[in-house]
């Protein structure tokens, strides 16, 4: 009994931590300023794709983002950088590489998209791995399930 | 002091709310005839800004990159690949009625592209084209 109790919660939580990588809805705090400012050239990604010291490093050179210039007033800046590190992650293998740290570069993100060929990253349909919803169709509602792919030749 | 007095010609306009590309162009249009009495905007110079490569931005060389030869057409980032909507007002409504976010992509996007803030001038020709074509 205590044995299908135990496989009972391990299922249970096997299904969650999947059910957690499909949805990464957008915290309900979320300022206006978020989807304006940070949506405006990417999709606003979930601030729980990086950890804290990454957001604040990000926010630190707007001047130098990843080859654009997206600074903001101070007052914005501040705000979304608040609201960045109170959702941040706390694991460590949602560290992002580089300087300022990519988001698409952390060892979850790595493992999450190990299938994917690598031509199909420059493929024109997706031009970018910070591209999310060339691929994942949903995204822009949170929603990351494998059958919501884009290309067919992804589809599980 | 140019600074002074566009902000406060960009207040007055904000307060009305939203505003229309014809009043955009407006304001941009007495502050250029401000520095160059007797200037008139002009589609023309307007596209020809639109299409000229500047190449001070890999990435973004020109207007084009992002926005495409034509700006009735929806575009795509240049870096992240993200679908944009048209720039022309002709084509996409909401695009210039707003004075605040049209202020803030001319200088993000001309600092990029350009290499330095747009002037006056090239903002009414730049929005006379958009909204009206050649």
């Amino acid at each position: 009994m205590r044995t299908a109790k135990l496989s009972l919660l391990a299922v249970a939580l096997i299904l969650s931590t999947a059910a957690r990588a499909d949805r990464l809805p957008l915290p309900a705090d979320a300022p206006p300023s978020f989807k304006a400012e940070c949506g405006s050239c990417h999709l606003p990604y979930p601030p729980a794709l990086l950890t804290a010291p990454d957001w604040k490093r990000v926010m630190a050179r707007l001047d130098k983002h990843y080859g654009d210039n997206a600074s903001l007033d101070e007052k914005t800046r501040r705000e979304l950088e608040d609201f960045l590190v109170r959702h941040a992650s706390a694991r460590s293998r949602m560290a992002g590489e580089g300087d300022p740290p990519r988001l698409t570069a952390s060892a979850w993100f790595r493992r999450e998209h190990r299938q994917v060929p690598q031509a199909l990253w420059r493929d024109a349909r997706v031009k970018s791995a910070s591209n999310c919803t060339a691929c994942h169709s949903r995204a822009e509602q949170g929603s990351y399930r494998g059958r919501e792919i884009a290309l067919p030749e992804l589809r599980d | 002091m140019k600074q002074i007095m566009f902000i406060a010609l960009l207040a007055a306009s904000a307060a009305a709310a939203a505003a229309t590309p014809q009043q955009l162009m407006q304001t941009y249009t007495e502050l250029a005839a401000r520095q160059a009495p007797g200037y008139q905007p002009s589609a023309r110079r307007g596209a020809e800004l639109y299409s000229r490569r500047f190449a001070v931005s890999d990435k973004m060389p020109a207007c084009t990159a992002c926005h495409t030869d034509s700006p009735v057409q929806p575009g795509q980032h240049a870096v992240t690949g993200k679908a944009i909507k048209p720039l022309a007002p002709r084509a996409e409504a909401a695009r210039f009625s707003d004075p605040a976010k049209t202020e803030k992509w001319f200088r993000r996007n001309c600092t990029e592209v350009l290499g330095r803030e747009c002037s006056a001038a090239e903002k009414a020709d730049f929005v006379q084209f958009l909204a009206e074509g050649l």
